[in-house]
Protein backbone atom coordinates (compact mmCIF):
# COMPACT_ATOMS: atom_id res chain seq x y z
CA UNK A 1 0.00 0.00 0.00
CA UNK A 2 3.36 2.28 -0.27
CA UNK A 3 2.07 3.42 -3.29
CA UNK A 4 -1.03 4.14 -2.84
CA UNK A 5 -0.09 6.53 0.22
CA UNK A 6 2.41 8.01 -2.10
CA UNK A 7 0.05 8.87 -4.45
CA UNK A 8 -2.49 10.45 -2.35
CA UNK A 9 0.73 12.48 0.13
CA UNK A 10 2.19 13.70 -3.24
CA UNK A 11 1.36 17.39 -4.64
CA UNK A 12 -0.02 15.39 -7.85
CA UNK A 13 -1.68 13.05 -6.01
CA UNK A 14 -3.49 16.15 -3.59
CA UNK A 15 -4.37 17.56 -7.25
CA UNK A 16 -6.26 14.54 -8.40
CA UNK A 17 -8.49 14.45 -5.21
CA UNK A 18 -9.33 18.29 -5.75
CA UNK A 19 -10.17 17.50 -9.13
CA UNK A 20 -12.17 14.05 -8.56
CA UNK A 21 -14.14 15.71 -6.08
CA UNK A 22 -14.52 18.88 -7.85
CA UNK A 23 -15.38 16.76 -10.69
CA UNK A 24 -17.98 14.98 -9.03
CA UNK A 25 -19.64 17.86 -7.03
CA UNK A 26 -20.07 19.41 -10.62
CA UNK A 27 -22.62 16.13 -10.77
CA UNK A 28 -24.16 16.47 -7.62
CA UNK A 29 -25.00 20.82 -8.61
CA UNK A 30 -26.62 19.04 -11.68
CA UNK A 31 -28.96 17.09 -9.51
CA UNK A 32 -29.67 18.99 -7.28
CA UNK A 33 -30.73 21.82 -9.80
CA UNK A 34 -33.10 19.68 -11.71
CA UNK A 35 -34.50 18.96 -8.27
CA UNK A 36 -34.60 22.41 -7.32
CA UNK A 37 -36.14 23.78 -10.56
CA UNK A 38 -39.68 21.90 -9.41
CA UNK A 39 -39.68 25.02 -6.89
CA UNK A 40 -41.09 27.00 -10.60
CA UNK A 41 -43.98 25.04 -10.78
CA UNK A 42 -47.17 26.56 -9.48
CA UNK A 43 -48.63 23.53 -7.66
CA UNK A 44 -47.91 24.91 -4.54
CA UNK A 45 -44.88 22.79 -3.95
CA UNK A 46 -46.18 19.32 -4.81
CA UNK A 47 -43.77 18.27 -7.18
CA UNK A 48 -40.71 19.54 -4.52
CA UNK A 49 -42.03 18.62 -1.63
CA UNK A 50 -42.13 14.94 -3.26
CA UNK A 51 -38.70 15.24 -4.60
CA UNK A 52 -37.31 16.65 -1.35
CA UNK A 53 -38.90 13.36 0.63
CA UNK A 54 -37.36 11.07 -2.02
CA UNK A 55 -33.74 12.64 -1.60
CA UNK A 56 -34.27 12.06 2.50
CA UNK A 57 -35.70 9.08 2.75
CA UNK A 58 -34.70 6.93 -0.09
CA UNK A 59 -32.09 4.46 0.93
CA UNK A 60 -29.82 4.34 -2.25
CA UNK A 61 -29.98 8.00 -2.12
CA UNK A 62 -28.76 7.92 1.63
CA UNK A 63 -25.51 6.35 0.53
CA UNK A 64 -24.88 8.87 -2.10
CA UNK A 65 -25.38 11.65 0.55
CA UNK A 66 -23.36 10.25 2.66
CA UNK A 67 -20.48 9.55 0.09
CA UNK A 68 -21.22 13.49 -1.14
CA UNK A 69 -21.13 14.71 2.38
CA UNK A 70 -17.55 12.62 2.73
CA UNK A 71 -16.24 14.21 -0.61
CA UNK A 72 -17.51 17.79 0.00
CA UNK A 73 -15.40 17.93 3.15
CA UNK A 74 -12.52 15.67 1.24
CA UNK A 75 -12.65 18.39 -0.91
CA UNK A 76 -12.38 21.46 1.65
CA UNK A 77 -9.89 19.83 3.70
CA UNK A 78 -7.31 18.87 0.66
CA UNK A 79 -7.46 22.73 -0.23
CA UNK A 80 -6.54 23.67 2.99
CA UNK A 81 -3.66 21.01 2.87
CA UNK A 82 -2.90 22.24 -0.59
CA UNK A 83 -2.87 25.97 0.06
CA UNK A 84 -0.83 25.51 3.00
CA UNK A 85 2.19 23.56 1.59
CA UNK A 86 1.95 26.10 -1.48
CA UNK A 87 2.07 29.14 1.12
CA UNK A 88 5.41 27.41 2.42
CA UNK A 89 6.61 26.83 -1.02
CA UNK A 90 6.72 30.18 -1.36
CA UNK A 91 9.13 30.81 1.07
CA UNK A 92 8.88 33.80 3.73
CA UNK A 93 10.49 36.81 1.59
CA UNK A 94 7.65 37.75 -0.89
CA UNK A 95 8.45 40.23 -3.81
CA UNK A 96 8.14 43.62 -3.70
CA UNK A 97 6.34 44.34 -6.70
CA UNK A 98 4.34 41.88 -8.74
CA UNK A 99 2.12 41.72 -12.19
CA UNK A 100 -0.17 38.71 -12.79
CA UNK A 101 -0.02 36.80 -15.61
CA UNK A 102 -2.56 34.56 -14.64
CA UNK A 103 -6.77 34.95 -14.58
CA UNK A 104 -8.08 36.58 -11.22
CA UNK A 105 -10.02 33.26 -11.15
CA UNK A 106 -7.58 30.76 -11.06
CA UNK A 107 -5.55 32.97 -8.26
CA UNK A 108 -8.68 33.16 -6.06
CA UNK A 109 -10.20 30.07 -5.56
CA UNK A 110 -9.51 29.24 -1.86
CA UNK A 111 -11.14 32.36 -1.25
CA UNK A 112 -14.05 32.11 -3.72
CA UNK A 113 -14.30 28.66 -1.97
CA UNK A 114 -13.67 29.60 1.48
CA UNK A 115 -17.22 32.13 0.42
CA UNK A 116 -19.43 28.80 -1.03
CA UNK A 117 -18.22 27.37 1.93
CA UNK A 118 -19.83 29.63 4.42
CA UNK A 119 -23.08 30.28 1.98
CA UNK A 120 -22.97 26.52 2.36
CA UNK A 121 -23.15 26.51 6.60
CA UNK A 122 -26.25 29.08 5.97
CA UNK A 123 -27.93 26.92 3.75
CA UNK A 124 -27.58 23.51 5.19
CA UNK A 125 -28.63 25.34 8.33
CA UNK A 126 -31.81 26.85 6.83
CA UNK A 127 -32.96 23.91 4.72
CA UNK A 128 -31.05 20.58 5.06
CA UNK A 129 -31.02 20.89 9.01
CA UNK A 130 -34.79 22.18 9.20
CA UNK A 131 -35.78 18.99 6.81
CA UNK A 132 -34.03 16.25 8.71
CA UNK A 133 -34.62 17.85 12.71
CA UNK A 134 -36.56 20.72 12.50
CA UNK A 135 -40.42 20.94 12.91
CA UNK A 136 -41.56 21.45 9.25
CA UNK A 137 -45.18 21.10 8.82
CA UNK A 138 -46.30 18.57 6.83
CA UNK A 139 -48.97 17.67 3.68
CA UNK A 140 -50.90 15.11 2.17
CA UNK A 141 -50.52 13.60 -1.48
CA UNK A 142 -52.57 11.15 -2.00
CA UNK A 143 -52.55 9.95 1.64
CA UNK A 144 -48.61 9.93 1.96
CA UNK A 145 -47.72 12.16 4.37
CA UNK A 146 -44.32 14.56 3.52
CA UNK A 147 -42.59 17.31 5.17
CA UNK A 148 -43.51 20.73 3.39
CA UNK A 149 -40.03 21.79 2.72
CA UNK A 150 -41.21 23.92 0.15
CA UNK A 151 -43.18 26.62 2.50
CA UNK A 152 -39.88 26.88 4.65
CA UNK A 153 -38.34 27.95 0.93
CA UNK A 154 -41.06 30.05 0.37
CA UNK A 155 -40.79 31.84 3.50
CA UNK A 156 -36.70 32.35 3.06
CA UNK A 157 -37.10 33.63 0.06
CA UNK A 158 -39.64 36.14 0.74
CA UNK A 159 -36.78 37.88 2.34
CA UNK A 160 -34.76 39.97 0.13
CA UNK A 161 -31.57 39.29 2.27
CA UNK A 162 -32.15 35.73 2.22
CA UNK A 163 -32.92 35.91 -1.28
CA UNK A 164 -29.80 38.55 -2.24
CA UNK A 165 -27.45 36.47 -0.14
CA UNK A 166 -28.11 33.20 -2.62
CA UNK A 167 -27.62 34.89 -5.98
CA UNK A 168 -24.53 36.73 -4.63
CA UNK A 169 -23.33 33.03 -3.94
CA UNK A 170 -24.42 32.07 -7.11
CA UNK A 171 -22.15 34.66 -8.68
CA UNK A 172 -19.55 33.34 -6.10
CA UNK A 173 -19.80 29.54 -7.14
CA UNK A 174 -19.67 30.61 -10.80
CA UNK A 175 -16.37 32.13 -10.41
CA UNK A 176 -14.96 29.03 -8.76
CA UNK A 177 -16.62 26.87 -11.98
CA UNK A 178 -14.71 28.91 -14.44
CA UNK A 179 -11.53 27.95 -13.16
CA UNK A 180 -12.50 24.67 -11.85
CA UNK A 181 -14.50 22.76 -14.31
CA UNK A 182 -11.80 23.02 -16.72
CA UNK A 183 -8.97 22.97 -14.50
CA UNK A 184 -10.16 19.49 -13.43
CA UNK A 185 -9.66 17.69 -16.54
CA UNK A 186 -6.26 19.66 -16.83
CA UNK A 187 -5.60 18.15 -13.68
CA UNK A 188 -6.41 14.47 -14.50
CA UNK A 189 -4.54 15.05 -17.62
CA UNK A 190 -7.41 14.75 -19.56
CA UNK A 191 -5.79 17.31 -22.52
CA UNK A 192 -6.03 16.60 -25.89
CA UNK A 193 -5.69 19.53 -29.09
CA UNK A 194 -8.95 17.74 -29.93
CA UNK A 195 -11.42 17.99 -26.84
CA UNK A 196 -9.40 20.92 -25.17
CA UNK A 197 -11.98 23.63 -26.72
CA UNK A 198 -14.96 21.54 -26.15
CA UNK A 199 -13.96 21.01 -22.29
CA UNK A 200 -13.28 24.79 -22.22
CA UNK A 201 -16.30 25.77 -23.76
CA UNK A 202 -18.81 22.79 -21.60
CA UNK A 203 -16.89 24.66 -18.55
CA UNK A 204 -17.81 27.89 -19.42
CA UNK A 205 -20.95 27.62 -20.22
CA UNK A 206 -21.67 24.93 -17.44
CA UNK A 207 -19.98 28.12 -15.17
CA UNK A 208 -22.75 30.43 -16.40
CA UNK A 209 -25.85 28.25 -17.04
CA UNK A 210 -26.22 26.35 -13.73
CA UNK A 211 -25.21 28.85 -11.37
CA UNK A 212 -27.54 31.66 -13.07
CA UNK A 213 -30.49 28.68 -12.84
CA UNK A 214 -29.78 27.84 -8.91
CA UNK A 215 -30.02 32.09 -8.63
CA UNK A 216 -33.48 32.89 -10.77
CA UNK A 217 -34.96 30.62 -8.13
CA UNK A 218 -34.67 33.12 -5.53
CA UNK A 219 -35.51 35.84 -7.48
CA UNK A 220 -38.14 34.84 -9.29
CA UNK A 221 -39.64 33.41 -5.83
CA UNK A 222 -39.25 36.80 -4.44
CA UNK A 223 -40.47 38.62 -7.17
CA UNK A 224 -43.62 36.30 -7.32
CA UNK A 225 -44.51 36.19 -3.85
CA UNK A 226 -48.38 36.72 -4.25
CA UNK A 227 -48.36 33.04 -5.59
CA UNK A 228 -45.46 31.36 -3.62
CA UNK A 229 -46.47 32.81 -0.13
CA UNK A 230 -50.32 32.73 -0.38
CA UNK B 1 18.90 57.14 -21.32
CA UNK B 2 18.87 57.51 -17.67
CA UNK B 3 17.54 54.81 -15.75
CA UNK B 4 17.13 54.23 -11.51
CA UNK B 5 17.22 50.72 -10.46
CA UNK B 6 16.30 49.46 -7.12
CA UNK B 7 17.96 46.26 -6.32
CA UNK B 8 18.09 43.77 -4.26
CA UNK B 9 21.21 43.35 -1.92
CA UNK B 10 21.79 40.30 0.69
CA UNK B 11 25.17 39.50 1.41
CA UNK B 12 24.62 35.41 1.97
CA UNK B 13 21.98 32.88 2.80
CA UNK B 14 21.50 34.02 6.20
CA UNK B 15 21.34 37.43 6.42
CA UNK B 16 18.39 39.75 5.85
CA UNK B 17 18.40 41.47 2.53
CA UNK B 18 17.22 45.43 1.57
CA UNK B 19 16.33 47.09 -1.68
CA UNK B 20 19.25 49.80 -2.36
CA UNK B 21 18.99 52.50 -5.00
CA UNK B 22 21.22 53.02 -7.99
CA UNK B 23 20.91 55.49 -11.03
CA UNK B 24 22.57 55.09 -13.91
CA UNK B 25 23.08 58.12 -16.31
CA UNK B 26 24.41 56.79 -19.58
CA UNK B 27 22.14 53.91 -20.67
CA UNK B 28 22.47 52.67 -24.47
CA UNK B 29 19.00 51.70 -25.56
CA UNK B 30 21.30 48.67 -27.60
CA UNK B 31 22.53 47.61 -24.33
CA UNK B 32 21.04 44.49 -22.95
CA UNK B 33 19.53 44.08 -19.50
CA UNK B 34 22.53 42.09 -18.05
CA UNK B 35 25.04 44.73 -20.14
CA UNK B 36 23.69 47.74 -18.05
CA UNK B 37 24.15 46.03 -14.89
CA UNK B 38 27.84 45.47 -16.12
CA UNK B 39 27.56 48.87 -16.23
CA UNK B 40 26.68 49.39 -13.01
CA UNK B 41 29.15 46.93 -11.85
CA UNK B 42 31.72 48.67 -13.04
CA UNK B 43 31.27 51.94 -11.36
CA UNK B 44 30.42 50.24 -8.04
CA UNK B 45 33.68 48.45 -8.46
CA UNK B 46 35.58 52.28 -9.16
CA UNK B 47 33.99 53.97 -6.24
CA UNK B 48 35.18 50.49 -4.35
CA UNK B 49 31.36 49.23 -3.34
CA UNK B 50 30.90 45.79 -3.67
CA UNK B 51 28.91 44.78 -7.15
CA UNK B 52 26.14 43.58 -7.42
CA UNK B 53 26.29 39.44 -8.19
CA UNK B 54 23.58 37.71 -10.31
CA UNK B 55 23.32 35.02 -12.81
CA UNK B 56 24.39 34.74 -16.04
CA UNK B 57 26.60 32.51 -19.00
CA UNK B 58 25.37 32.28 -22.52
CA UNK B 59 23.84 35.93 -22.67
CA UNK B 60 22.19 34.62 -26.15
CA UNK B 61 19.14 32.81 -24.16
CA UNK B 62 19.87 29.02 -24.39
CA UNK B 63 22.04 28.22 -21.15
CA UNK B 64 18.89 29.29 -18.45
CA UNK B 65 21.37 30.43 -16.32
CA UNK B 66 20.84 33.96 -16.26
CA UNK B 67 17.17 35.15 -14.10
CA UNK B 68 15.90 38.38 -12.06
CA UNK B 69 12.48 39.57 -11.52
CA UNK B 70 12.00 42.80 -13.13
CA UNK B 71 9.35 45.09 -12.64
CA UNK B 72 7.28 42.47 -11.09
CA UNK B 73 7.93 39.76 -13.77
CA UNK B 74 10.45 36.73 -14.42
CA UNK B 75 12.90 37.85 -17.16
CA UNK B 76 10.79 41.32 -17.79
CA UNK B 77 8.13 42.58 -19.32
CA UNK B 78 8.88 40.54 -22.69
CA UNK B 79 8.53 36.63 -23.04
CA UNK B 80 12.87 36.22 -23.35
CA UNK B 81 15.57 35.37 -21.35
CA UNK B 82 17.08 38.25 -19.13
CA UNK B 83 20.19 38.05 -21.16
CA UNK B 84 17.94 38.68 -24.25
CA UNK B 85 15.98 41.74 -23.02
CA UNK B 86 17.21 45.36 -24.04
CA UNK B 87 17.39 48.67 -22.42
CA UNK B 88 15.12 49.99 -25.30
CA UNK B 89 12.04 48.22 -23.97
CA UNK B 90 12.32 50.34 -20.78
CA UNK B 91 11.45 54.15 -20.94
CA UNK B 92 14.08 57.38 -20.41
CA UNK B 93 14.22 57.75 -16.61
CA UNK B 94 11.89 54.71 -15.44
CA UNK B 95 12.71 52.78 -11.96
CA UNK B 96 13.62 49.41 -12.50
CA UNK B 97 12.69 47.02 -9.46
CA UNK B 98 15.17 44.03 -9.51
CA UNK B 99 14.27 41.35 -7.18
CA UNK B 100 15.64 37.58 -7.15
CA UNK B 101 13.49 34.51 -7.30
CA UNK B 102 11.60 34.00 -4.87
CA UNK B 103 10.73 30.46 -3.69
CA UNK B 104 11.74 28.47 -0.49
CA UNK B 105 13.30 25.82 -2.64
CA UNK B 106 15.39 28.72 -4.44
CA UNK B 107 16.67 30.36 -1.61
CA UNK B 108 18.92 33.47 -2.19
CA UNK B 109 22.87 32.95 -2.28
CA UNK B 110 23.76 36.37 -2.81
CA UNK B 111 22.34 39.73 -4.06
CA UNK B 112 20.39 38.26 -7.13
CA UNK B 113 21.63 35.09 -7.29
CA UNK B 114 19.70 32.03 -5.87
CA UNK B 115 20.23 28.56 -5.24
CA UNK B 116 19.21 26.65 -8.04
CA UNK B 117 20.39 23.29 -7.43
CA UNK B 118 16.78 21.42 -6.64
CA UNK B 119 16.32 21.68 -10.38
CA UNK B 120 19.51 19.60 -11.27
CA UNK B 121 18.57 16.78 -8.19
CA UNK B 122 15.48 16.71 -10.52
CA UNK B 123 16.73 15.84 -13.33
CA UNK B 124 19.07 13.34 -12.02
CA UNK B 125 16.43 11.35 -9.98
CA UNK B 126 15.46 10.28 -13.41
CA UNK B 127 15.67 13.02 -16.41
CA UNK B 128 17.88 10.64 -18.63
CA UNK B 129 18.16 8.04 -21.05
CA UNK B 130 20.13 4.95 -19.81
CA UNK B 131 22.04 3.98 -22.90
CA UNK B 132 24.46 1.06 -23.05
CA UNK B 133 27.75 0.63 -24.29
CA UNK B 134 27.97 -1.34 -27.78
CA UNK B 135 28.17 -0.08 -31.43
CA UNK B 136 26.37 3.73 -32.25
CA UNK B 137 23.10 3.23 -33.16
CA UNK B 138 21.91 4.57 -36.48
CA UNK B 139 20.79 7.86 -35.82
CA UNK B 140 17.16 7.13 -38.19
CA UNK B 141 16.81 3.52 -37.24
CA UNK B 142 13.65 3.89 -34.84
CA UNK B 143 11.18 5.84 -36.97
CA UNK B 144 9.21 8.54 -35.09
CA UNK B 145 6.36 10.26 -36.49
CA UNK B 146 7.36 13.54 -37.27
CA UNK B 147 4.53 15.92 -35.00
CA UNK B 148 5.75 13.61 -31.89
CA UNK B 149 9.44 14.45 -32.34
CA UNK B 150 8.48 18.30 -32.71
CA UNK B 151 6.23 17.90 -29.73
CA UNK B 152 8.97 16.59 -27.44
CA UNK B 153 11.31 19.02 -29.02
CA UNK B 154 9.03 21.61 -28.46
CA UNK B 155 9.68 20.19 -24.27
CA UNK B 156 13.04 19.74 -24.85
CA UNK B 157 13.34 23.62 -25.26
CA UNK B 158 13.22 24.28 -21.63
CA UNK B 159 16.46 25.97 -20.46
CA UNK B 160 15.31 25.35 -16.74
CA UNK B 161 15.94 28.70 -15.42
CA UNK B 162 13.18 28.23 -13.15
CA UNK B 163 10.95 31.63 -14.75
CA UNK B 164 7.36 29.18 -14.08
CA UNK B 165 8.95 28.52 -10.51
CA UNK B 166 9.79 32.33 -9.68
CA UNK B 167 6.16 33.33 -11.46
CA UNK B 168 3.99 31.02 -9.81
CA UNK B 169 1.82 31.57 -6.56
CA UNK B 170 2.64 28.09 -5.33
CA UNK B 171 6.22 28.08 -6.71
CA UNK B 172 5.38 24.94 -8.21
CA UNK B 173 7.94 23.81 -10.77
CA UNK B 174 5.46 21.60 -12.93
CA UNK B 175 6.31 23.13 -15.36
CA UNK B 176 9.97 22.43 -15.88
CA UNK B 177 9.42 18.82 -14.49
CA UNK B 178 6.65 17.77 -17.17
CA UNK B 179 8.91 19.50 -19.84
CA UNK B 180 11.87 17.23 -18.70
CA UNK B 181 9.35 14.10 -18.25
CA UNK B 182 7.53 14.99 -21.61
CA UNK B 183 10.67 15.19 -23.89
CA UNK B 184 11.60 11.70 -22.94
CA UNK B 185 8.08 9.95 -22.44
CA UNK B 186 7.41 10.87 -25.78
CA UNK B 187 9.87 9.05 -27.50
CA UNK B 188 11.06 5.74 -28.30
CA UNK B 189 14.00 5.87 -26.68
CA UNK B 190 12.49 7.51 -23.38
CA UNK B 191 9.72 4.74 -23.42
CA UNK B 192 12.01 1.84 -20.93
CA UNK B 193 12.22 4.26 -18.10
CA UNK B 194 9.07 6.36 -18.43
CA UNK B 195 7.21 5.00 -15.51
CA UNK B 196 10.45 4.28 -12.76
CA UNK B 197 11.09 8.25 -14.19
CA UNK B 198 7.76 10.25 -14.07
CA UNK B 199 7.69 8.64 -10.53
CA UNK B 200 10.99 9.49 -9.06
CA UNK B 201 11.28 13.02 -10.77
CA UNK B 202 8.11 14.17 -8.82
CA UNK B 203 9.09 12.47 -5.60
CA UNK B 204 12.44 14.72 -5.76
CA UNK B 205 10.28 17.68 -6.81
CA UNK B 206 8.20 17.07 -3.82
CA UNK B 207 11.11 16.57 -1.31
CA UNK B 208 12.60 19.81 -2.48
CA UNK B 209 9.41 21.72 -1.57
CA UNK B 210 7.75 23.19 -4.37
CA UNK B 211 4.42 23.94 -4.42
CA UNK B 212 1.22 22.09 -6.30
CA UNK B 213 0.33 23.67 -9.72
CA UNK B 214 -3.27 24.72 -9.35
CA UNK B 215 -3.13 25.42 -13.37
CA UNK B 216 -2.95 29.48 -13.14
CA UNK B 217 -1.06 29.54 -16.15
CA UNK B 218 1.23 32.03 -15.07
CA UNK B 219 4.63 29.77 -15.75
CA UNK B 220 3.39 29.09 -19.75
CA UNK B 221 2.95 32.98 -20.08
CA UNK B 222 6.13 33.75 -18.42
CA UNK B 223 8.25 30.88 -19.61
CA UNK B 224 10.76 31.91 -22.19
CA UNK B 225 10.85 29.08 -24.36
CA UNK B 226 7.28 28.87 -24.50
CA UNK B 227 6.56 24.99 -22.37
CA UNK B 228 2.88 25.42 -22.60
CA UNK B 229 0.64 23.92 -20.10
CA UNK B 230 0.20 20.40 -22.17
CA UNK B 231 3.21 18.95 -20.48
CA UNK B 232 1.98 19.59 -17.13
CA UNK B 233 -1.49 17.52 -18.36
CA UNK B 234 0.73 14.93 -19.60
CA UNK B 235 3.34 14.67 -16.60
CA UNK B 236 -0.47 13.92 -14.57
CA UNK B 237 -1.30 11.55 -16.98
CA UNK B 238 1.87 9.85 -17.17
CA UNK B 239 2.28 9.81 -12.94
CA UNK B 240 -1.19 8.49 -12.28
CA UNK B 241 -0.77 5.58 -15.04
CA UNK B 242 2.67 4.97 -13.43
CA UNK B 243 2.43 4.93 -9.93
CA UNK B 244 -1.18 2.99 -10.54
CA UNK B 245 0.51 0.40 -13.04
CA UNK B 246 4.14 0.24 -12.02
CA UNK B 247 5.88 -2.57 -9.85
CA UNK B 248 9.66 -2.20 -10.26
CA UNK B 249 9.98 0.75 -8.46
CA UNK B 250 9.65 2.42 -4.83
CA UNK B 251 8.61 5.87 -4.91
CA UNK B 252 11.13 7.99 -2.27
CA UNK B 253 13.74 6.18 -2.41
CA UNK B 254 15.26 3.66 -0.07
CA UNK B 255 12.37 0.94 0.61
S1 LIG C 1 9.67 25.57 -18.23
FE1 LIG C 1 10.25 27.56 -19.09
S2 LIG C 1 10.32 28.91 -17.30
FE2 LIG C 1 10.39 26.83 -16.52
S3 LIG C 1 12.53 26.31 -16.31
FE3 LIG C 1 11.91 25.61 -18.36
S4 LIG C 1 12.36 27.32 -19.72
FE4 LIG C 1 12.43 28.17 -17.63
S1 LIG D 1 22.58 33.85 -19.87
FE1 LIG D 1 22.20 31.98 -20.87
S2 LIG D 1 20.07 32.09 -21.14
FE2 LIG D 1 20.48 34.07 -20.36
Amino acid sequence: MNWFTNLLTSTLGRKLLMALTGLFLILFLVVHLIGNLQLLKHDDGHAFNVYAQFMTSNPLIKIVSYVNYTIILVHILWAIMLTSHNRKARGSEGYAVSKNSSAWTSRNMGILGSIIFIFLVIHLKGFWYEMHWGGIQTVDYEGKTVKNLYLVVAAAYAQFWYAALYVVSMLILGFHLWHGFASSFQTLGLNHPKYNPIIRFVGRAFAIVVPVLFALIPIWMYLNQDIYNK
Amino acid sequence: MKINLKIWRQKNKDTKGSFKSYQLDHVSADMSFLEMLDVLNNDLIHKGEESVAFDHDCREGICGMCSLYINGRPHGPQQTTTCQLHMRTFKDGETIVIEPWRAKAFPVIRDLVVDRTAFDRIQQAGGYVSVNTGGVPDANEIPIAKKVADEAFDSAACIGCGACVAACKNASAMLFVSAKVSQLALLPQGKPERKERVEKMVAQMDEEGFGACTNTGACEAECPKGISLTNIARMNREYFGAITTSYEVKVGGGD
